[in-house]
């Protein structure tokens, strides 16, 4: 009895013993970093005993959510055009702010649908729906109509339109086969096996695609939260956004 | 409030109204069923009528999308013989609105069927009358206020139809986006204004068919 005694005082010590040492950190990141983040995170973990506790959603829906005063450290998006809004309100924290990877637009079919080599295709009448991020909030949706634009595609292409709530909603929806094609980034379409990627967009003809990577000026914790950003530019890091394909903007040799 | 406002409001009544449409047959046969028979298994078909009731709209949503995707059972059956496509379509608005709605409506007709004096059948069959005959001259004019009352509530719940829709139809402006998806999107956009003015709608349609569904349930008493 009285070992059982000391056995839950000392769990309990423990347990306060390790929330005192252990911070939380909160990123909201875009849903395209969702495997890579969560792989960094625990490595991350292991070494540092922070824990990291992701909000993957639309960058847009992230900012939304971080304008209305959502308890978040970092905000890791996939639009540049996402983290200026929050700058302009002041929500960011001067200087902190800063470009770290790069991806590409990718058109993508159903395994075993009729293959699509151009996207000039996606005019044709077999193509019925075509999954896209949602125009405002999700970026892959507001790069894959700049593309579309560009290449004079969109007035065509426009009514079969599928807004998806996330690049991961596209890429589930091109995945079940409910809808013939679907924008998303080429990391996206690495992870699935249920899709294939009829056309990769080139960079020259595409918005540039950028993630930007800043500290939130009302993070619960700011500390903690720092070190977290400095691990996301390191090589460590670098190697995991690789390895799934993104682009790392700063060589290490600059850093 | 805009042209574009004016085109969400009346999609969406007339896909709440084709919902309706749609459940009343159905809704009416098992109203009728569950009122004046007895069978075995009979609570598990009322447990299962009411079940979108309590599920979360998303379940429901959720087995529609399977049953109806290109390569779900109903869907690719669809697809092949008629080549017609329901996920992501007008079709899959009706379908999601039905299934939310269907509960409410049968709950009610049922109510009112059962309200109905089955002597005044009996005596309509001693006269000769048959079973659909008894059902319309008799049964169904007398339980009239309660179906409609149904009826009401069931196209109030329709307009409102949120999770299972999203799931089914998704949001596509102008072709699957309803009010209550337009309003979600709204926020999502920061477009405070407009979420408004589309509340404001939704509130006023609401409180007319809850208003009128009401008056009629009580004067039937």
């Amino acid at each position: 009895m009285k070992h059982l005694k000391t056995l839950f005082a000392s769990a309990i010590g423990l347990l306060f013993a390790l929330q005192l040492h252990a911070a939380q950190v909160t990123v909201f990141a875009a849903a395209s970093l969702t495997d890579s983040l969560k792989q960094i995170a625990a490595d991350y973990e292991t070494t540092s005993g922070d824990k990291i506790i992701f909000n993957f959603a639309a960058s847009g829906t992230l900012a939304r959510q971080i304008e209305a005063g959502a308890p978040a450290d970092i905000f890791f998006a996939a639009d540049e055009t996402k983290a200026d809004a929050l700058e302009k309100k002041g929500l960011l924290v001067g200087g902190t702010r800063k470009s770290l990877l790069g991806n590409v637009l990718v058109i993508v079919t159903p395994t075993g649908a009729p293959a699509i080599n151009s996207p000039a295709e996606l005019t044709n009448a077999a193509i019925q729906h075509i999954a896209l991020g949602e125009l405002k909030t999700v970026p892959c949706g507001t790069y894959a109509k700049a593309y579309l634009e560009k290449l004079s595609l969109w007035p065509a292409v426009e009514s079969k339109a599928v807004p998806c709530e996330s690049v991961r909603a596209v890429l589930a929806a091109v995945e079940s086969g409910n809808v013939d094609a679907g924008f998303v980034y080429k990391t996206d379409a690495a992870i699935s096996k249920m899709v294939k990627v009829a056309y990769e967009v080139p960079a020259a003809d595409a918005p540039k695609i950028f993630y930007p990577l800043a500290l939130l000026k009302d993070a619960p914790q700011p500390d903690a939260a720092k070190k977290f950003t400095a691990y996301l530019d390191s090589d460590a890091a670098s190697a995991v956004f690789i390895k799934f394909g993104f682009i790392v903007l700063t060589s290490p040799s600059t850093k | 409030m805009s042209a574009a406002e004016w085109q969400l409001v009346g999609f969406s009544l007339r896909m709440a109204l084709a919902s309706l449409l749609l459940i009343l047959p159905i809704g009416l046969a098992l109203a009728w069923w569950l009122a004046r028979k007895n069978w075995r298994g009979k609570a598990l078909v009322e447990t299962l009528v009411s079940l979108p009731l309590v599920l979360p709209p998303v379940v429901t949503g959720l087995l529609l999308l399977q049953l109806f995707g290109r390569r779900g059972p109903a869907g690719s059956w669809l697809h092949n013989t008629f080549n017609c496509d329901v996920v992501f379509t007008w079709r899959a608005v009706v379908i999601a609105l039905a299934a939310m709605s269907l509960p409410l409506f049968v709950r009610a007709a049922r109510t009112a069927f059962e309200e109905v004096d089955v002597k005044f059948e009996q005596l309509a069959r001693t006269l000769g009358a048959g079973e659909w005959r008894v059902f319309f001259t008799i049964t169904l004019p007398l339980a009239k206020r309660g179906v409609l009352a149904g009826s009401l509530l069931a196209f109030a719940r329709a307009l409102g139809e949120f999770g299972a829709t999203i799931m089914v139809a998704g949001n596509i402006p102008g072709r699957t986006t309803t009010l209550p998806v337009a309003i979600y999107q709204a926020v999502e956009n920061g477009e405070d204004a407009h979420a408004w003015t589309l509340a404001g709608v939704s509130a006023v349609i609401a409180f007319a068919a809850v208003f009128v569904s009401e008056k009629l349930q009580r004067r039937r008493k």
